[in-house]
C-alpha cells in the first residue's frame, strides 16, 4: 500500500444558502480544491462524492455522474462514485479515495461531499434525516432523529455525573469556534443561558444542543504520498483511514451510551498510525448533537466514560485546551450539511496542519483526527492525519 | 410508508409475533430465522411476545416530522421486552411521567396518519403497568 496525501482542500460557506443550487456548491467547492492544488480539472483520475439524500431534498439521484459532468469533466469519461452512509457519507468518500490511491488503482482523486437542505420544509427534512436510523423499527413508531440522540443523553445522564450545564457549554465552545471560522453558519458566540433557555426539541435536547439544516459542499484532493510535493508545498498526510459499522437501531446496541462503531475505529486508527491518544493535538468529532460530542471524545480513548463532560466545563477542549475539539465550530456552529461534514473535518484538519487556521489556529498542530457517524452510531470513519 | 409496505408487517405491528431460537432460547424481534449464536446448529421458530417490558430511556418528542405532528408532545422509550429483545415504542401516557424502571404493556393503537393517502396505520404503543 502506498502513502496517501491531502494536496488540495476546498470549502463552500455553509449556511442556508437560498441563492445556490446543489450543483453550484459542489462546483464551487471543486474548483477551490483544485485551485489550491494547482491542478486542473485534466489532472483528475477519479472522484467520490459524499450525498445522504439528494433524491429526498432535491429529488435528483445519480449524483456521482452529474457532479463529474458539471465538473467539466464529462469529456474525460473518468470514473465518479456516489457514497452514502448518512451522515457518514462524507467521511466514507475520503475513505474511498484514499484507499484508489493507496492501492495504486489511481493517483490524483477528488473526495467530495455536498447536501442541498434547504429546498424543502422542515418536516420533510425531519422525515428525510430520520432515513439514517430503522424507518421500520424506529422511523414507523414516531422516532426522530433529535429523539433517538435525546434518549441516549437521558441514559448517560441517569448513569454518569453530566450536567445540564456542562451538555449546554459543547454548544458555547462550539459557537466560539465557529465565530472565528469564515465558513461557519453561525458567527455568534452564545452562553450556557441561550442554550438553556431555547425551545425544547427532544427531553433533554434543546434547539441549541442540536446540529443545523445546512447547505454546502467540501472537496479534497489525494494523491501518492511520493508525488504530493509536485503539487503542494504542504502536503498533509494520512496516517490511517478506518471505518466500522454496528446495530442499525439505537436500542439493539451493547450499550446506548457507548458507540461501539467509534470505539473500533478509534482503536483501529491508533494502531494503523502507531499512535496513543495522547499524541493527537486537535480532533474533530461529529457533534450532530452536544451528547454526541461527550460520547466521541470518550468513545475515542481521549477520557474515561463519564470525563467528558468536566473536561469540557474545566476547558480541555476548547481552543486553549490541551484537546482542542471542533475548532470548525463542528456540526453545532459550522454547520451540518450531512454528506459534506466528514469532508469538512478534513478540510478543517488540514488547515489547522498546515498553519493557515488564522484566528482559531492551534500553535504547533503536527497530528489531527477526524471522526465522522452515521446515523445513530451504525457507520463511524476515523482518520489520523499528520505533517 | 406505502400501504404494502406496512401491511407486509402487521403480524409483528398488531401481536408483536417474533421468533425463538429452541436451541439456546434467545428471542428475536423484529424476527430472526437465523439465530446468530447457534448458526447452522439454531432451530427458529415463531413465537408470541407478552407484551410486557421495562423503559430502559426515554424522551419526549416535541418537533415530529409530519406524519406524528398532531401527536405532539408524546413519549418515546426503549422498552426491553421481558423476553430480552428491545425496542423502539410510544408510551400512552402523560409524557413526564415516564421514568427509567418503569413497567409497560403493549396494546393496540393508531400509530400515524398520513394525509395525503387517508391511510391509518396501527400497532402496538405501551401503557403504564403497575
Ligand atoms: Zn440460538
Amino acid at each position: 500500500m502506498r502513502d496517501v496525501a491531502v494536496i488540495g482542500i476546498g470549502c463552500t460557506p455553509f449556511g442556508e444558502k437560498w441563492g445556490s443550487s446543489f450543483r453550484d456548491l459542489f462546483v464551487e467547492a471543486g474548483t477551490l480544491a483544485l485551485d489550491d492544488a494547482n491542478l486542473s480539472g485534466e489532472d483528475i483520475d477519479a472522484m467520490y462524492v459524499g450525498n445522504m439524500s439528494a433524491g429526498r431534498f432535491i429529488e435528483q439521484e445519480h449524483i456521482g455522474a452529474l457532479i463529474a459532468d458539471y465538473s467539466g469533466l464529462s469529456t474525460r469519461h473518468i470514473p465518479s462514485t456516489r457514497v452514502e452512509a448518512a451522515c457518514a457519507s462524507g467521511g466514507l468518500s475520503f475513505r474511498q479515495a484514499v484507499i484508489a490511491v493507496a492501492s495504486g488503482m489511481e493517483d490524483i482523486v477528488v473526495a467530495a461531499g455536498v447536501e442541498k437542505m434547504t429546498d424543502v420544509g422542515t418536516g420533510a427534512s425531519v422525515d428525510a434525516l430520520a432515513g439514517a436510523a430503522d424507518r421500520e423499527w424506529e422511523g414507523f413508531v414516531g422516532a426522530t432523529f433529535p429523539g433517538l440522540y435525546a434518549m441516549i443523553a437521558t441514559d448517560y445522564m441517569s448513569r454518569y455525573p453530566l450536567t445540564r450545564e456542562q451538555l449546554a457549554q459543547v454548544a458555547v465552545k462550539n459557537h466560539y469556534n465557529g465565530a472565528r471560522n469564515p465558513i461557519a453558519q453561525f458567527q455568534q458566540e452564545i452562553t450556557i443561558d441561550t442554550v438553556l433557555k431555547s425551545s425544547l426539541v427532544a427531553d433533554p435536547l434543546r434547539l441549541f444542543d442540536c446540529s443545523p439544516i445546512t447547505d454546502g459542499a467540501a472537496a479534497v484532493i489525494v494523491a501518492p504520498f511520493d508525488r504530493a510535493r509536485e503539487f503542494t508545498d504542504t502536503p498533509v498526510r494520512v496516517l490511517a483511514s478506518e471505518q466500522a459499522s454496528d446495530t442499525i437501531t439505537l436500542h439493539d446496541r451493547r450499550d446506548i451510551s457507548t458507540l461501539d462503531a467509534s470505539v473500533t475505529a478509534g482503536q483501529r486508527a491508533f494502531k494503523t498510525a502507531r499512535i496513543t491518544p495522547k499524541e493527537i493535538d486537535l480532533v474533530e468529532v461529529h457533534d450532530c448533537f452536544t451528547i454526541a460530542e461527550i460520547c466521541a471524545i470518550e468513545d475515542l480513548g481521549f477520557c474515561k466514560k463519564g470525563e467528558a463532560g468536566m473536561l469540557t466545563m474545566e476547558g480541555v477542549t476548547a481552543l486553549n485546551g490541551d484537546l482542542p475539539v471542533n475548532t470548525s465550530g463542528g456540526l453545532k456552529a459550522c454547520g451540518h450539511p450531512v454528506g459534506a461534514t466528514g469532508i469538512k473535518q478534513v478540510y478543517e484538519i488540514v488547515t489547522q496542519l498546515r498553519g493557515d487556521a488564522k484566528g482559531r489556529q492551534i500553535d504547533g498542530a503536527k497530528i489531527g483526527m477526524t471522526h465522522n457517524v452515521g446515523g445513530t452510531g451504525a457507520t463511524v470513519a476515523v482518520h489520523i492525519f499528520g505533517v | 410508508m406505502s400501504v404494502a409496505r406496512f401491511w407486509r408487517k402487521i403480524p409483528q405491528r398488531y401481536n408483536l409475533i417474533g421468533t425463538v431460537c429452541k436451541t439456546c432460547g434467545r428471542h428475536f424481534f423484529p424476527p430472526r430465522s437465523f439465530c446468530p449464536d447457534c448458526r447452522r446448529s439454531g432451530n427458529v421458530v415463531e413465537y408470541k411476545f407478552k407484551g410486557t417490558g421495562t423503559v430502559v430511556t426515554h424522551t419526549i418528542i416535541r418537533t415530529a416530522s409530519d406524519q406524528f405532528e398532531d401527536l405532539t408532545p408524546y413519549a418515546l422509550a426503549i422498552v426491553q421486552l421481558d423476553e430480552g429483545p428491545r425496542i423502539t415504542a410510544q408510551i400512552v401516557c402523560t409524557p413526564e411521567d415516564v421514568k427509567i424502571g418503569m413497567r409497560v404493556k403493549g396494546t393496540f393503537r393508531r400509530i400515524a396518519a398520513d394525509g395525503a393517502s387517508g391511510v391509518i396505520y396501527y400497532g402496538t404503543k405501551y401503557v403504564p403497568d403497575e
